[in-house]
């Protein structure tokens, strides 16, 4: 079995759970032999990004091959495109202007402007964007032997049904959240329609909970029988030799930890009302909240503006062993989701790997996803 | 009679190094990044301003005359970053024509939240200088020019200082002009002098802006204005950053040249001279009292507080930095009360502001961090540690005072 999978991001270059995800998806995958051809966007500004491999003759203009070692039968082919996950169409505008910017500045001087880095490279705006990618993938499939395409979440169903469609082979869609989830009733009519699109066009629609598959059913109007759902599982990692001393945290004090993208669908302005009343009739506990997101910087100002600033610590976004210490570091993890499409005991991925390093001692989170508990 | 006053304000902070939660360590300064900046600074201003300004008064023979405030936490960056600097400053001191400004040690926004810990570092900073400079600062000047009338009356009762400086706002002045001294709203002895921004600011913001009608600005064009003066105006108080000469403009705009020639220039006219601020304040009578009920300062185009202390952020790490006064003052360390004081240095709340983010203008370059947010995110986690060390070094005697207690309140049970 070959599968064609389409994806948004993947361990380490990751913004929030859809990565990991997918790595633990692939992974098994890989376990059970299936051969897995795994496309991503790679940002082509940024962080992360490599300008030298956008300009060798042998990434054909468009895709470059990763390396991994670990995963035997997972090919990756990166398609450049500033697509990232959990964006939005604003953010998309920066991002666009950000990396024409940061290119002008880096040729100004050559001679000769390189073609490749006319603003064409990029359409205008995300939908376009997303359809363009959509159309390279579609090429890049062509020269691709597989049996199933598989799409995670709504950027990349238009090419899920670009390469379905060109190869004549049956779509599954994943749906990891819907708009929904991430707007609440003000949703994107775009994006719906994009997910819509996708829903129906699939031969099988995968939910990560009965919680989302409901949605798809009701929301979209995807037919029940087509919908199934397949948890997210936990992965042990083994590590267990990380001790509290090492923070800069005191014992004496409690510490409540918030873990998650800082955006609508996570409530993190819940965790500030609800630290200003826990402060106001205890002292000796602080509350951190690691991660990024849309929201973050309205979510500092609502703690300076509650007066809570010096008991509320943020950390930005973590990764890797900073993750664990975080969790290790915390007595109470609390994630007020507005709404959550995992599966419990413990909702969102966050959620679920701050339960598996048993610390900290207890989960609470929002109401959503509870019907599954 | 026109005399020109040139006050230079000399500093540069001491910045935090990026802490995170994960921090335990009580080393909260970048040394790497404060003694690069410090020694950059030192290379592309302090070092040739000084030269300069020393040519320019053994050339006049003691007729050119300026006066420095320099900020204690900069003077002990010199010391152990560019201590070349240092010996130019002493090389001025002792021409006798350099007069030295009193002000907080740590460039701080103190007196807007402690009057006692104000008065504590103005008495540090002016120890300072005399035992650097060995003369007695007599005139104060506030961190970034914040005054109002109570500033005045509490600098007055100090006592040893017979004048203070601001910002000759239009707001405060109304048909007023700068150019004359005047006295403080409920002063008896103290003397105000005022900034006169228009010309201050066409040689600190507007020389090298080619938009400006007035661009090139020369040396001659310059003191034709000081010129105009003469008639209406005793004194031009031309009050700028240092950084002014060679960092805010760089070299290859001539503003070193224009400063070679302004002197000479200006004292060309038989009725012009320079004067340091204790001179002005012995040769002029104050023609009038300024009023200023609300706090002003030179900052910006609202002359207010609001680069400092305008968003929630700036406030919060402000209350809380104060908020621990006692504590940090009774854990009785010094390398703790040291940390707390370098905390309340303006530039920490000036990174934290948002007004023209979106832009990307002065603040900007001025700011080490990403934005706001970051720098308000690194504050918070130093000033927490901060904290928890008082606490540690607090217990011993809060223990003491519970066995001393025979009805110790019981101990609050939550959840």
């Amino acid at each position: 079995m070959k599968v064609f999978m389409l994806g948004w991001e993947f361990p380490p270059f990751i913004s929030g759970g859809l990565g990991t995800a997918c790595y633990g998806l692939t992974k098994a995958m890989d376990q059970l032999g299936i051969e897995v051809t795994f496309v991503l966007p790679k940002m082509v500004a940024g962080g992360y990004a490599t300008h030298v491999n956008l300009l060798t003759p042998q990434s054909q203009g468009f895709t470059t091959a990763f390396e991994t070692t670990q995963l035997r039968n997972v090919k990756f082919r990166a398609i450049d495109s500033p697509l990232q996950a959990y964006s939005s169409p604003d953010l998309y505008q920066r991002q666009i202007e950000e990396t024409l910017r940061q290119k002008r500045k880096m040729h100004a001087g050559a001679a000769a402007a390189d073609e490749s880095f006319s603003p064409a490279d990029y359409a205008g705006d995300m939908y376009e964007e997303v359809h363009r990618y959509a159309a390279v993938a579609a090429e890049l499939a062509a020269n691709e032997q597989f049996d199933i395409v598989h799409a995670h979440d709504w950027m990349t169903y238009p090419a899920g049904i670009a390469v379905a469609k060109m190869s004549a082979k049956p779509l599954i869609v994943h749906v990891h959240s819907t708009e929904f989830d991430r707007s609440g009733e003000h949703v994107n009519q775009t994006i719906y329609d994009i997910e819509r699109e996708g829903m129906h066009a699939a031969d099988k629609v995968i939910a990560v909970s009965n919680f989302t598959r409901n949605i798809v059913v009701s929301r979209y109007g995807v037919s029940a029988e087509k919908v199934e759902v397949v948890h997210n599982g936990v992965e042990d990692n083994g590590r267990d030799d990380w001790n509290l001393s090492q923070a800069g945290i005191e014992k004496d004090e409690k510490i409540v930890l918030f873990l998650g993208r800082i955006t609508m669908q996570k409530g993190p302005e819940y965790f500030l009302y609800a630290a200003k009343k826990v402060l106001e009739v205890m002292d000796n506990v602080k509350f951190v909240m690691a991660g990024a997101g849309d929201l973050m910087h309205s979510t500092i100002e609502i703690a300076a503006s509650l007066g809570i600033g010096h008991k509320v610590l943020f950390t930005g976004f973590l990764r890797g062993e900073d993750v664990q210490k975080i969790y290790r570091m915390a007595d109470l993890y609390v994630m007020p989701s507005v709404s959550e499409p995992w599966y419990c005991p413990a909702g969102g991925l966050a959620e679920r790997r701050a339960c598996h390093n048993k610390q900290p001692k207890r989960c609470f989170r929002g109401f959503a996803a509870c019907a599954e508990s | 009679m026109a005399s020109v006053c040139f006050y230079f304000q000399v500093h540069q902070p001491t910045r935090l190094r990026r802490y995170t939660v994960f921090d335990k360590s009580d080393r909260y300064f970048d040394d790497h990044k404060n003694s690069f900046v410090c020694r950059k600074v030192a290379n592309k201003c302090y070092l040739p301003a000084n030269r300069l300004i020393l040519d320019l008064i053994r050339r006049f023979e003691g007729r050119f005359k300026v006066a420095y405030s320099i900020t204690g936490i900069l003077l002990e960056q010199l010391q152990q970053y560019s201590p070349e600097v240092m010996s130019t400053f002493d090389a001025l001191a002792e021409t006798g024509c350099v007069e030295f400004l009193a002000e907080t040690y740590y460039h701080s926004l103190s007196f807007l939240y402690s009057p006692d810990e104000f008065i504590e570092q103005v008495d540090k900073h002016t120890e300072t200088i005399q035992a650097l400079f060995g003369q007695k600062p007599k005139v104060f000047r506030n961190t970034e020019l914040i005054y109002n009338n109570e500033l005045a009356a509490l600098v007055e009762s100090m006592g040893g200082f017979d004048a203070i400086l601001s910002e000759g706002a239009d707001h405060i002045l109304g048909y007023r002009s700068p150019n004359f001294v005047y006295k403080p709203q409920g002063c008896e002895k103290l003397r105000l002098l005022l900034k006169n921004y228009q010309l201050s600011d066409d040689i600190a913001f507007r020389f090298s802006n080619r938009t400006w009608t007035e661009w090139p600005l020369t040396a001659e064009k310059f003191s034709q204005w000081i010129n105009n003066v003469n008639g209406n105006g005793n004194v031009v108080n031309l009050f700028m950053d240092y950084e002014t000469f060679g960092e805010h403009q760089w070299e290859d705009t001539g503003i070193f040249d224009f400063m070679k020639h302004l002197p000479g220039r200006i004292l060309n006219h038989p009725d012009n001279d320079f004067k340091t601020p204790s001179e002005v304040i012995g040769s002029y009578q104050p023609v009038g009292t300024v009023d200023v009920p609300h706090v002003i300062s030179w900052a910006d185009t609202e002359r207010d507080l609001s680069a400092w202390l305008g968003n929630a952020m700036q406030s919060n790490a402000i209350h809380e930095l104060y908020r621990i006064e006692n504590k940090v003052k009774k854990a009785g360390d010094e390398k703790l009360i040291a940390d707390w004081r370098k905390l309340q240095t303006s530039d920490h709340f000036y990174y934290m502001c948002t007004k023209y983010f979106a832009d990307g203008d002065v603040h900007k370059y001025f700011n080490p961090y990403k934005s706001p947010y970051d720098s308000y995110i690194n504050f918070m986690n130093v000033l927490d540690h901060l904290d928890s060390r008082c606490s540690v070094d607090a217990m011993g005697e809060n223990f003491f005072d519970l066995s001393q207690n025979k009805n110790p309140p019981c101990a609050q049970v939550v959840g």
